[in-house]
Parts: structure tokens; C-alpha cells; sequence
């Protein structure tokens, strides 16, 4: 039949279909939504459980990734959501270009000193609750460039981080592992605790007058954020 | 065997011919392993190189190399040829430590405008009359040149997190042209990494570009200049062209050190060593292709996927022979470091599955992409980058091929087996975003007939020659101040290194010359005057990774 003379009913036995439906859901009465859970149940729609803990199943099984890509651990991340691993399985799915519609950051690769404030920037536009990944090694500790002149030694002074993944990069099989842990944290209610950042955004006006400062006073103004690195201090 | 037959053989210059043409410019001679080199006084720069260019021909700025010694400041300028890349020559500039100020090589080369912003950012040195002494990969605000001597790195720095100013906007102030500042990146999808552009905006229409780079700035060159020759430094060019492309970039070390050290290398490992780094072009390309789509689409589903496919397979093959995915650290300076793995059959054959399958992938591209109307609306006539212009910036690997400059290290300035194998440069003459695509397609076919042809040389080798390494001291030591500039056909274009060793067993100074730091500086040429939506194309064309671009 050509698409030139569109079809306009129906005039085979529509017999064939029927059949594959019936022979795909089975006898009697179509119970396609009616899961095993439903099952479980028994009669009654109703479940009982603490508001609490049916939001983290729901927020534990429906994440969004910021899409975020910085170094080489991007393209193991991209393989990651791409065919074959496919993270959307394990409902953590499509990722989000803008932080604002994201609820989990993967932080994949090397900070430098010029890139610390904006990733700052990023996770703070991003909605509570919010939680980070940190992928690699650089992220735990700068990883190979650990001794840099320019390099954070790990994400960790900047942004709270929930999860680890060690590697370099860490197999797409590391990084979904990783997930799924966080998803199992989230789903326990479990948090991060609050750690001591380091290094913060904070207003030129408001730090401590050291050489460093008054060097640059002509250059920044007094409300501009900034944020000090001091690089003796990092582990 | 394609080894330069096809062209126009280039009249070559003679070393006396050039002392004739530097004259008593020369203050000394101070030649480098690759070429003859002259020393020069610091005013003369333009002078020089303007006559090199025009009358000798040198006409590709590969590399500027800063550094500083006890007692003086260097810039050597590494000149080559399009036509034939083994001619080359070096001028070194050297300036005072008290004054370091040098004339700019702008003028002449418009490359030299974000390499002497590099040497200033690193190593300290002033270009006088440059156009825009800024800092470039480090941060405004940063104090000090952390690649000069001296240099604490333990002191605290600040960076600041502030708007951008619109650079445009004074003389743009009337009624009838009123003009928006917007930054793209550091983190935006379209920039692939941590790219950040500031664009300056007539309606839809880009008048300014300026990349802003460093976001990824790693200290590459720092990392390798404390690493002993032997093993430490193999790892970290894998992270400089990180999609894949890691044995390319092993292989740019590899040539540079065993050029430096006169080691050989065993004809089988050279075999495998073409094998490998074609797989991992085939890869980098694919991803090339897939987030291409990804920007002119906008389509994470289809196109992107099949790229993704794709690579898992070579990722698999390359994963079968190195041990790991993408930081493959398989090179040795003599060879590799393991033979194919056992059972070898297995492995041969499984690549050779892949081979089979892919022209009716490519077909399916072309399916997908170029022979998509909208894919040609979008890419036909866009982002022009004329060939003059792209040897004026340094342009280098497909950028430079889809230009219509037919310019391939692997056959130019061959290395490994390449010159005995069967396989042509491509070269599209469209100048613009689609050529550089199709420029890639065609090289991924390329690469499988190399790889092919490696597979039978490989499945027939008689086994009791298999030598994977030849015999290497365990520390090396080249003699002091030898230097050596060396490259190969990375993914992106010519990955040149230059070296200089100060009889220890780590290099003095180590320098990458980088092909997407050169392509991406052309991105305003191609994109200044068009629509935004072109510029997002191009700069996905260029297919830059800002790991090499900021080192
Ligand atoms: S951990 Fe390794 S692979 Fe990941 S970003 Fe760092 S250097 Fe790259």
C-alpha cells in the first residue's frame, strides 16, 4: 500500500493483533499494569509508610544528571550513559544541561585553580537535595597531576562530595557501582556529613589583608567573589 | 606507498643557503638535533622570520618553546614547511634575565599570538608590540610564571569569579546596532569540556570571539619535566588527547626521546606500534562524528549512540591489547610493552570482525549524517577557514586536510611502518564545517586499510622474531643540552614535542606542541560574522579536546 492513498479503515480481520496481545498478556482479563507488587498487596490499593521514606525511594530511583563533562573521565562518563552500560536502567537517566533541572553532579576530572569557582557556581545553582559523585582519581586527591602548580587537590575542598570512585579513569562498571551505592544511601536517608571546605567563594572585601590581598586591591573590586587558594596548606 | 610522490617535490634549502639568508643576523649557531638553528638578537625576530617565510619558504610556525636558563631567557621558534615538513629550522631568541623583553612574531605569524601569551603566562617573557599581552592559560590574577626558575609554588593564589565585561559595547553604542555579550561555557554542553567563549553578538550574528582557555590547564609540561625518561613520562600523554587518541600521544613521546636517546626500535613493536595508534584514531574520530551530531542536532539518541557503539568496540579491541580502556600506557621507549595478546588467532580475528563490519557502518553514517539535508543546510558554506589563513594559524591534521592542505606527518615525516604501507591522505577542498567532516569519515577508512594491512604482516611473522622491545639502559641520560623538537600525526594533527635534556635523567624542559591549541585559535576567523548557531558547528568541527589544548 503506497503512502499516496493513506488508509482510511480498517478493512483486514484485525484477528493478528488480537492474537499476539492475547498471546503476550495471556488469558482472561487484561492485567498488564497490575504488577507482582500489586499482587503482593492483595486487595487493597493502599500502602501505609512514612512520608520520608516513600520520597527517598522516589528521589533514590528517579535521578538527574547534570551534564558536566571536564576531563578525560568525561568519555569513560559518556560511555556510561551511552549504549551497553546504559545508566538510565538503574533510573538515573538522560542527562540535564542545565543545573537547574539537576539533582545529581558527576564530577568528572581535574580541577584546576581557574575552573574551582565555576564549579562552585554550577553546584550551588543546582536544587536541594543534591548529591555529587566524584569520579577519578583527581577528583579524590588531584590524581596524577597531584603535584601541579595549578591543580586543587581534590573536588572535595570545594564542593561536599558523597561518593568516591576510585580509578583512571574507573571503568563504566566502576562508575554505575557507584551510583547504584548512592542510590542506596539516598534511598536509606543517609547524608553526607558536613565537612569543612577549604575553599570557599567569598568577597574581596571581606578577607584578611595579607600581601597576596593588598597586591591585587587595585585590580579586584571589594564585592567581587573570590576564592583563595593556599596551596601550602592542601594535602 | 603514498610518501609524497602525488606532490609537487618542495626546492629544498640547503644549510649554506640559509646561513647565506640569515647573514650576520646570526649572532651564533645552536643546532638542534631535527634542524639547524640560529641565534638571533631579540629585535631582529620579524626581520628573520619574514625572510625565512617569504624566501625560503618556511612557511608553518610549528612551535614556540620558552624557557629560562641561569643566566638568560630563550624563545625558539621552530619553523617548517607545509610542502615538506622535514625542512626545518630553529631561531632561538635569547633575551636577558634582568629584561626579558622580545620582539613580537605576530606580524608574521598570527599563531605567534597565543604561543607568546603562553610563553609569557609559564615562563615570563614580554613580546613587545604583541597585540594582547594577557595571561592565557593561568588566571588573570595569578602572581608569578610558574615555569621560571624560582618560582614558590606553595604561595596562595586568587582567582576571581566576576562578569565579563562586554568588549564591544563602547563603539557599538548607537541606535542602530546594539549588541549582547553572552559566554559560552565553562560549562556548557556545545563546548565539549571546559571551554569558555566570549562572544560578542549583533542580533544573531557573531561579531567577536574570544576562546578563553586554562579551564583544563593541568601543568602537563610541569608533570613531565619531573619525570625520569624511562617510565614516568609515558602516562601522561595519554591524558593530554584523552578521547581515545592515548597511543597516538604515546607515540609522539616515544619518537621524541628515542630520537633524543638513539634508540631503536624492533620493526615488529613498529608494527604493532601503527596498529594500535590507528585503532585509536579510528575511536577519536568516531567520537568526533558523534558529538558533532550531538551540537548541529542537538541529538543525544541517535547519532551520538552509534558513535558510542562503535567505540566500545574498538575500546574492547584496544583494551584486548594494552589492558585498559582509555590510559593504555602500552608504549615503551625501544617498543611496547607486551606482544598481541594469546591467543593471538582470537585477537586477530576479532579485529578483523570489526574491520569487516565497518564499511557498512561508514554507510550508515553517511546514511545519517552527510547525506542528511538538513545536516548539509547546517555545514555546507559554514565556518570557512581558507588555506592561507589556516597556515597563518598553524592548522594542523583534518582541519588543515579539509582545507585542501595536503599536509600528513605519517607520510611526510614518516615514522613507525607507515611508509611501507598502502594508504592515501585524504584531502577535501570545501574549507568548511563539511569537509572537515567527510576529511574524517574517509581517514577512518584509511585507518582500517592500514590496520588491515598490519593484521597479515602481524598473523605471518615468523614467532621466534617477534622482539616487542629492544635493549634499553635502565636510566637514561641524554648528554646535556641536546634538543630535539619531534612529531607525529596525533588524532587532531601534528603532536610535536620538544625536549631539552640537562644530562639528568629528566628532561630540562619539555614542551607539547599542541594541534587543537593551534586549531582552535583560528575559531574566530571561521566563525566571526556568521550566525551563532555556525559557530557552535565549527567549533565542533575543529573537534578539540581541552585537555591538549590546555596542557
Ligand atoms: S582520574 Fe585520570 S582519567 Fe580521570 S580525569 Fe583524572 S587523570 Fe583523567
Amino acid at each position: 500500500m503506497s503512502s499516496e492513498q493513506p488508509r482510511q479503515q480498517i478493512y483486514d480481520s484485525t484477528a493478528p493483533s488480537t492474537d499476539t496481545r492475547d498471546s503476550r498478556i495471556g488469558e482472561g482479563a487484561d492485567d498488564r499494569f497490575n504488577s507482582k507488587l500489586r499482587e503482593a498487596f492483595g486487595s487493597t490499593p493502599f500502602i501505609l509508610t512514612k512520608f520520608d521514606k516513600f520520597m527517598n525511594w522516589v528521589r533514590g530511583n528517579s535521578m538527574f544528571m547534570l551534564q558536566f563533562g571536564i576531563a578525560c573521565c568525561s568519555i569513560e562518563m559518556m560511555h556510561t550513559y551511552a549504549i551497553k552500560h546504559d545508566l538510565d536502567r538503574f533510573g538515573a537517566g538522560v542527562p540535564r544541561a542545565s543545573p537547574r533541572q539537576a539533582d545529581v553532579m558527576i564530577v568528572p576530572g581535574t580541577i584546576v585553580s581557574k575552573f574551582g569557582p565555576r564549579m562552585k557556581r554550577v553546584y550551588d545553582q543546582m536544587p536541594e537535595p543534591k548529591f555529587v559523585v566524584g569520579m577519578g582519581s583527581c577528583t579524590i586527591s588531584g590524581g596524577p597531576f597531584q603535584e601541579g602548580y595549578n591543580v586543587v587537590k581534590g573536588a572535595e575542598e570545594i564542593i561536599p562530595i558523597d561518593i568516591h570512585v576510585p580509578g583512571c579513569p574507573p571503568r563504566p562498571e566502576a562508575l554505575v557501582y557507584g551510583i547504584a551505592k548512592l542510590q542506596e544511601r539516598i534511598r536509606n536517608g543517609e547524608s553526607t556529613p558536613v565537612v569543612v571546605k577549604p575553599y570557599e567563594l567569598e568577597e574581596f572585601g571581606e578577607l584578611p589583608k595579607d600581601e597576596l590581598v593588598q597586591t591585587l586591591a587595585d585590580d579586584i573590586d571589594e564585592e567581587d567573589l573570590v576564592m583563595r587558594y593556599n596551596w601550602a596548606d592542601s594535602p | 606507498m603514498s610518501t609524497g610522490l602525488e606532490r609537487e617535490p618542495s626546492v629544498a634549502v640547503t644549510e649554506d643557503e640559509l646561513e647565506a639568508l640569515v647573514g650576520d643576523r646570526a649572532l651564533a649557531r645552536d643546532d638542534h638535533l631535527n634542524a639547524p638553528g640560529f641565534v638571533i638578537r631579540p629585535d631582529a625576530v620579524q626581520d628573520v622570520l619574514t625572510d625565512l617565510r617569504d624566501e625560503a619558504g618556511f612557511d608553518h610556525l610549528a612551535n614556540l618553546t620558552a624557557q629560562q636558563y641561569a643566566d638568560r631567557y630563550e624563545s625558539i621558534y621552530h619553523l617548517r614547511k607545509y610542502a615538506d615538513p622535514t625542512q626545518e629550522v630553529s631561531i632561538v631568541v635569547p633575551t636577558t634575565t634582568d629584561d626579558p623583553v622580545s620582539q613580537t612574531a605576530e606580524p608574521v605569524f598570527r599563531t605567534a599570538d597565543w604561543h607568546e601569551r603562553e610563553a609569557f603566562d609559564l615562563v615570563g617573557i614580554d613580546y613587545e608590540g604583541h597585540p594582547d599581552p594577557r595571561r592565557i592559560l593561568l588566571p588573570e590574577t595569578w602572581q608569578g610564571h610558574p615555569l621560571s626558575e624560582g618560582y614558590d609554588q606553595e604561595k596562595p593564589q586568587l582567582v576571581t569569579l566576576t562578569e565579563h565585561a562586554n568588549p564591544v559595547q563602547p563603539d557599538h553604542h548607537d541606535d542602530e546596532s546594539d549588541t549582547m555579550f553572552l559566554n559560552i561555557g565553562p560549562h556548557h554542553p556545545a563546548t565539549h569540556g571546559v571551554l569558555h567563549i566570549e562572544t560578542v553578538l549583533d542580533g544573531e550574528t557573531v561579531v567577536d570571539v574570544d576562546p578563553d582557555i586554562g579551564y583544563l590547564h593541568r601543568c602537563e609540561e610541569q608533570m613531565c619535566q619531573q619525570g625520569t625518561y624511562r617510565h614516568q613520562i609515558m602516562p601522561y600523554p595519554d591524558r593530554w588527547d584523552y578521547v581515545s587518541a592515548g597511543l597516538l600521544n604515546e607515540w609522539a613521546y616515544a619518537r621524541t626521546a628515542e630520537d633524543l636517546a638513539d634508540i631503536d626500535v624492533p620493526e615488529y613493536a613498529q608494527i604493532i606500534r601503527t596498529m594500535g595508534a590507528e585503532l585509536c584514531r579510528i575511536a577519536s574520530h568516531m567520537l568526533a562524528l558523534a558529538t558533532f551530531a550531538l551540537d548541529v542536532y542537538g541529538d543525544f539518541t541517535a547519532i551520538f549512540q552509534y558513535g558510542m557503539r562503535d567505540r566500545e568496540v574498538v575500546q574492547d579491541i584496544l583494551e584486548d591489547l594494552t589492558g585498559q580502556r582509555l590510559m593504555f600506557n602500552y608504549f615503551r621507549l625501544g617498543g611496547v610493552a607486551w606482544d598481541l595478546p594469546d591467543p593471538r588467532e582470537e585477537f586477530i580475528e576479532k579485529t578483523r570482525d570489526f574491520l569487516d563490519g565497518l564499511p557498512a557502518k561508514v554507510d550508515e553514517y553517511h546514511d545519517l549524517l552527510t547525506a542528511n539535508e538538513i545536516f548539509q543546510v547546517r555545514t555546507h558554506d559554514t565556518g570557512i577557514l581558507e588555506p592561507e589563513v589556516a597556515k597563518q594559524y598553524g592548522c594542523t591534521g583534518p582541519v588543515a586536510r579539509g582545507s585542501g592542505i595536503d599536509y600528513d606527518i605519517r607520510r611526510d615525516d614518516p615514522y613507525g611502518y607507515y611508509d611501507n604501507l598502502e594508504w592515501d591522505v585524504v584531502t577535501e577542498d570545501g574549507c568548511d564545517n563539511y569537509s572537515r567532516v567527510l576529511v574524517r569519515m574517509q581517514e577512518v577508512e584509511e585507518s582500517a586499510k592500514i590496520i588491515e594491512q598490519c593484521l597479515d604482516l602481524l598473523e605471518d611473522w615468523p614467532e621466534d622474531e617477534r622482539t616487542v622491545q629492544s635493549n634499553v639502559p635502565r636510566t637514561l641520560k641524554p648528554d646535556a643540552d641536546t634538543e630535539i623538537y619531534r612529531s607525529v600525526e596525533g588524532a587532531k594533527g601534528e603532536l610535536g614535542i620538544y625536549i631539552r635534556s640537562d644530562g639528568t635523567d629528566k628532561p630540562g624542559r619539555f614542551k607539547i606542541r599542541s594541534p587543537c591549541f593551534h586549531n582552535l585559535s583560528a575559531l574566530p576567523e571561521m566563525s566571526e560574522g556568521e550566525y551563532i548557531p555556525d559557530l557552535i558547528a565549527s567549533l565542533g568541527s575543529l573537534d578539540i579536546v581541552l585537555g591538549e589544548v590546555d596542557r
